[in-house]
């Protein structure tokens, strides 16, 4: 609708990024905890190994990232709906199979390629509604 | 015992999603991405009761999802996840007034059923 492009268009692509960004430190960010807690951040359960955990570097790194997705996911729910910014941030859901694919080995099957199919085509068929139903 | 973390993790999931995008609409659209924009919603984070509530839940359901964990498989653990995907949309519908799509609906079905896939 030419009436409404420039001001909507603006909003569509800011919560593109946006949601792009929630996407990228929320998986990035798990996949380093993950890491850093296979990976010799030991856990055994006491109150000082819950300490000591916090300065491992791939810990501290995913802590630093989970904080970042909590911001820009506080920002994004400052304009976009909540029922827009769910679906469309799942796509999370793909990053971290293929992330599991990739660096942890593991195999995805036809189910599981299935299971990535109908996320995106959610994903898609969420992105293309306006972020903000208020303005319609 | 697993059906009881289930249902903390879906609970505690909605009610933060629910806490944390009410509160923000509340304050308005976010467009200061700066330095100061930053700290802005960092101080928003620790003093907004509705954000507080939402991290507390956050990080109820964080550790429901580890307990778990330690009790189920993941592949039964995460099709839980596409459980609130729906509850949500529908308390977005009944608590915070959305209005709800069919390719809304559509789209998030469609997501929950694929999460339920992944897991298989």
């Amino acid at each position: 609708m030419p009436t409404t492009s420039a001001a909507s268009e603006k909003l569509v692509w800011k919560t593109r990024l946006f949601a792009a960004i929630v996407v990228l430190t929320n998986v990035t960010g798990n996949f380093a905890l993950s890491w850093g807690i296979k990976h010799g951040a030991a856990m055994d359960g006491s109150a000082w190994s819950f300490v000591r955990v916090i300065f491992d570097p791939w810990v501290f790194c995913g802590i630093l990232l989970l904080s970042g997705w909590v911001l820009s996911r506080m920002a994004l729910l400052s304009w976009a709906d909540l029922s827009y910014v769910i679906p469309v941030t799942s796509v999370g859901f793909v990053m971290n199979a293929i992330m599991g694919a990739v660096f942890l080995g593991e195999i995805i099957t036809p189910t599981r390629w299935l299971g990535t199919l109908c996320i995106v085509g959610g994903t898609v068929l969420v992105g293309l509604t306006a972020p903000k139903t208020e303005t319609q | 015992m697993a059906w009881l973390y289930v249902a903390i993790i879906v609970i505690s999931t909605v009610a933060s999603d629910l806490l944390q995008s009410w509160e923000m609409k509340r304050q308005g659209e976010v467009t200061d991405f700066g330095v100061g924009g930053i700290g802005r919603l960092l101080k928003l984070l620790l003093t907004k009761g509705p954000l507080i509530g939402s991290i507390i839940f956050l990080a109820i359901s964080f550790y429901a999802f580890l307990a778990l964990l330690a009790v189920a498989d993941l592949s039964f653990a995460v099709p839980a996840t596409a459980l609130s995907l729906v509850a949500e949309t529908i308390l977005a519908r009944l608590v915070l007034k959305e209005r709800v799509t069919p390719a809304r609906w559509g789209g998030t079905v469609l997501v929950a059923i694929g999460v339920a896939l992944l897991a298989l």
